[in-house]
């Protein structure tokens, strides 16, 4: 799409505009949308090393059978917080800092719509972290009943960390309940003149769809921890069958925002992954229109397959086989996008840089999860399935090779717009290779151990399992010291180290982000550029 | 001579042979690393039909993704620039895109029906020959023959030295248990499913059986198994600390066989219980050297062998005011359990000999040093009284 800049972006014009604040107070008052994305996306990255630091004491522990390293209940507050921690702190806020870069810049906004709601969603989510990660220190432990705190494990029989999760978790819904209204009243409002709806760039309509499903269900989220701790501390029996409850009954609650959830971290991943292919192939996105109908099919389907998570629990046939169904269902419109990624590449001309290189290994590793993911929709198969490491293996793959994958990609195609100047491509393809290396030695190994019988959030295991744990374990130590080559990456642009980036940046670039200056300035379509 | 060793090596009927045994080989390697790689074929009809699932789902995955990744990868390699191409500008095609919606959702319809299929024959649990109520506790399984008055619990055999590094683990390590759920061949056994405490879930994998055991609620499933032999499996539900050291282990017993082990174990059940009745005075040695044993079956797993449990999470009883003054008190919760908390009643557990013993030892173990003595009689005393 082409623009027509109204005398807005001269550069020397927009300097004199740059008057940010110094120091500290530059970040805790910020309303800038591109400050409190840095933020957002520095604070993912923190606590994308803390959960991973968390995963590791799991894997030195599960490195040979027997118990070495940690009692038991400490183990399981380890799978459960690093859980919490990879899902709610490492990649929601992930995605929430690049809606807060891109969105704007994509749809010719000046800033997000509610910049006071933008500063004050960030800050909650340091103070939430605060919370969950103190009580680890606490006299009882973390949570201990996995991220997915099933009553009454997490309620008559939790630890008193319960009340401190709780609040946490809320501050979480707070925040991320602001963030979505932001976005969404964002794109509602301002876009630029002649963005029309259909001319969004698919990262916009991927997030606008997941603004609205965060909206529908995290205060679900807030009401099932809200009746955790009324179970726990205030006699209420919402999940004790001796005063009337039902424990079934929270794991319906909890699936109805966790399925959806599911969702809202790989959609936004959808939309990266349909920026980066059409630039580097050079050609424009095939099947855009069925792109958009695809998430929002998606995104329905969501709120209707939560079952599938609770096969085992003893439905009614009847229900077990419409939740088998509607999962399966969910294949279709997630095969359109895949086939639509790979149309897109068809007789394009294609280099491969470091976003495309991501962008590829998500196609693949997360179309890996995709088909496991169907194989567990498969109900008499899912029962064998449930619970073992084939789980843990599927939601690896849609989440660290999907998700996660997804939010590289897109921090390297965007790195040289927000710093100004381009990433070192050596060290990005030593990163690249040698997370896709050993993200499979750490994951793949997971669904042979998974289909043998080993079930998942256990510290020990029976003798049969332990070569291939041996082998996770090294991989996982691999897969996190590669990560430490992104930090140096960054870093390095963040100092303004290294070839200075042009505005288009990519050849193959199109969209409005890539009209205006890099490193993008302060202040941007303070007057709105008009899309034709 | 050497040309003709070489002619014989080449010739085709040795190299058939060859290929063959190599083929043989590693079907066999492969047959035998299965249960280790993969799902288990298992031992009932309904387990065979889930694995055939399993597998056939398996193979629709993997030429679906050879498809999609074939295309793609022969996109990488001849659509690239430095080879020259010029990229196309097309961005849709309603035909196409019609096409890879359709054909997925056929091949969906394909799989769902033997799932359907099969799911109905799971879960149809009636006209039962046997019927046995499976109950999940912090962690161990507990089996009640509903059709004979046999009822006993069913906890981890592997030694806790072999856990914690001390011993050389054996090749039931985590998977034997003390007293296996015993069922005859050839019969449709239903299992009724409850748990005492939180969410547990009971798992066979050779049956292709799990299902959760609910506080507060009853899950069904059933299994007819034809192949005597010894399966394992493991609770699968997350359940607290020690949820990955309680196993699952069921002996099928031709149906003579069971029959005879039932009435052995109707017998003994029965022998125990007079025993129980009658059970003698015992010294402080005695009650010493058994409670200490007990204490480490039943009670270390949450206070811990030391005594000092874990704070905020198990209550340690070293130097502890309930094992210390009141005795009557500290009876009640040990035969009782303490409602809302993980403290189990162990009266259904243990005899009175060894809920005495236990108590004796808590009471002196650690520094406690009471002095103190409780008799099989004062539990027996206790229970009488009721709560």
């Amino acid at each position: 799409m082409s623009t027509e800049q109204t005398g807005a972006l001269h550069p020397g014009e927009h300097l004199d505009h740059e008057h940010k604040p110094r120091g500290i107070t530059r970040w805790l008052y910020s309303t800038n949308h591109k400050d409190i994305g840095t933020l957002y996306l520095l604070f993912s990255l923190a606590m994308l090393f803390i959960g991973g630091s968390l995963a590791m004491v799991i894997r030195a522990e599960l490195f040979q059978p027997g118990l070495q390293f940690v009692d038991p209940h400490f183990f399981n507050q380890m799978t459960t917080v690093h859980g919490l921690v990879m899902v709610f702190g490492a990649v929601m806020p992930a995605f929430v800092g690049l809606a807060n870069w891109m969105v704007p810049l994509m749809i010719g906004a000046p800033d997000m719509a509610l910049p006071r709601v933008n500063n004050w969603s960030f800050w909650i989510l340091p103070c939430a972290f605060a919370i969950l990660l103190s009580t680890l220190f606490m006299e009882g432990g973390a949570p201990a009943a996995g991220w997915t705190f099933y009553a009454p494990l997490s309620t008559t029989y939790s630890s008193d960390s319960t009340a401190f999760f709780v609040l946490a978790v809320h501050l979480m819904g707070v925040s991320s309940i602001m963030g979505a209204i932001n976005i969404i009243v964002t794109i509602f409002n301002m876009r630029a003149p002649g963005m029309t709806w259909m001319k969004l760039p698919l990262f916009v309509w991927t997030w606008l769809i997941t603004a609205f499903l965060l909206i529908a269900v995290m205060p679900v989220l807030a009401g099932v921890v809200t009746m955790v701790l009324t179970d726990k501390y205030f006699g209420t029996s919402f999940f004790d069958a001796a005063g009337g409850g039902d424990p079934v009954m929270f794991q319906h609650i909890f699936w109805f925002f966790g399925h959806p959830e599911v969702y809202i971290m790989i959609l936004p991943a959808f939309g990266i992954i349909s920026a980066i292919i059409p630039t580097f192939a050079r050609k424009p996105l095939f099947g855009y229109e069925s792109m958009v109908v695809a998430t929002a099919s998606i995104a329905i389907l969501s709120f209707l397959v939560w079952g599938h998570h609770m096969f085992t629990v003893g439905m009614p046939v009847a229900a077990e086989l419409f939740f088998m169904y509607a999962t399966m269902l969910i294949a279709v419109p997630t095969g359109v996008k895949v086939f639509n990624w790979v149309a897109t590449m068809w007789r394009g001309s294609m280099t491969f840089e470091v976003p495309m290189m991501f962008a590829l290994a998500f196609i693949v590793l997360f179309t890996i999860g995709g088909l496991s993911g169907l194989m567990l929709a498969i109900t008499p198969a899912d029962f064998q399935y449930q619970d073992t490491y084939f789980v843990v293996a599927h939601f690896h793959y849609v989440l660290v090779t999907g998700a996660v994958f997804g939010i590289i990609a897109g921090v390297y195609y965007w790195l040289p717009k927000w710093t100004g100047v381009m990433y070192s491509e050596r060290l990005a393809q030593t990163h690249f290779w040698c997370s896709l290396v050993s993200v499979n030695i750490l994951f793949f190994p997971m669904h042979f151990v998974g289909l043998a019988g080993m079930p998942r959030r256990i510290p020990d295991y029976a003798l049969q399992f332990a070569d291939l744990n041996a082998l996770m374990s090294i991989g996982g130590l691999l897969f996190g010291l590669s990560q430490l080559l992104f930090v140096w990456g960054v870093v390095r642009c963040m100092r303004g180290v290294g070839d200075k980036a042009s505005d288009r940046v990519w050849e193959g670039a199109q969209g409005l982000e890539w009209e205006i200056p890099s490193p993008a300035p302060y202040h941007t379509f303070e007057t709105p550029p008009v899309v034709k | 001579m050497r040309h003709h060793i070489l002619s014989a090596l080449y010739s085709a009927r040795y190299s058939r042979l060859c290929l063959g045994g190599l083929f043989m080989f590693l079907c066999q390697a492969a047959i035998a690393q299965e249960s280790r790689y993969n799902m288990t074929r298992g031992v009932t009809e309904i387990s065979q039909r889930v694995y055939g699932l399993h597998m056939t789902i398996f193979y629709i995955c993997v030429v679906i993704a050879i498809i999609v990744f074939g295309l793609m990868f022969w996109s990488i390699v001849r659509h690239r620039k430095s080879a020259g191409a010029v990229p196309a500008q097309f961005h849709g095609s309603m035909k196409i895109e019609l096409l890879w919606t359709a054909i997925p959702v056929v091949i969906l319809v394909v799989m769902a029906i033997p799932a359907t299929q099969a799911l109905i024959a799971m879960e149809d649990a009636s006209e039962s020959d046997l019927t046995v109520l499976v109950t999940g506790s912090q962690w161990k399984w507990h089996y009640k023959y509903l059709d004979y008055p046999i009822e006993y619990f069913s906890v981890l055999a592997t030694p806790r030295a072999q856990i914690s590094n001390e011993a050389e683990k054996d090749a039931l390590y985590l998977l034997e248990v003390d007293k296996p759920l015993v069922i005859p061949t050839g019969k449709k056994v239903r299992f009724l499913l409850t748990a005492d405490d939180v969410i547990h879930s009971w798992w066979v994998p050779d049956f292709a059986i799990k299902k959760d055991a609910i506080p507060g609620f009853i899950n069904e499933t059933w299994t007819r198994v034809d192949k005597p032999g010894l399966y394992y499996g493991k609770c699968a539900e997350l359940c607290g600390r020690d949820h990955g050291f309680m196993p699952v282990a069921v002996e099928v017993k031709s149906e003579a066989d069971f029959e005879a082990w039932a009435a052995e174990q109707v017998a003994l059940q029965e022998a125990a219980r007079t025993a129980d009745a009658a059970a003698t005075p015992m010294s402080m040695d005695e009650l010493m050297t058994l409670g200490e044993k007990v204490y480490g079956t039943a009670c270390a797993v949450c206070h811990q062998a030391s005594g000092e449990g874990l704070p905020g999470v198990f209550p340690g009883l070293k130097g502890s005011a309930m094992v210390t003054a009141d005795i009557p008190g500290h009876i009640r919760i040990v035969v009782f359990g303490k409602a809302g908390t993980a403290m189990q009643a162990f009266a259904r557990q243990l005899s009175t000999s060894e809920l005495a013993a236990v108590i004796t030892y808590e009471r002196n173990a650690w520094g406690n040093d009471t002095g103190d003595m409780v008799q099989p009689a004062d539990v027996a005393a206790a229970i009488q009284g009721g709560e």
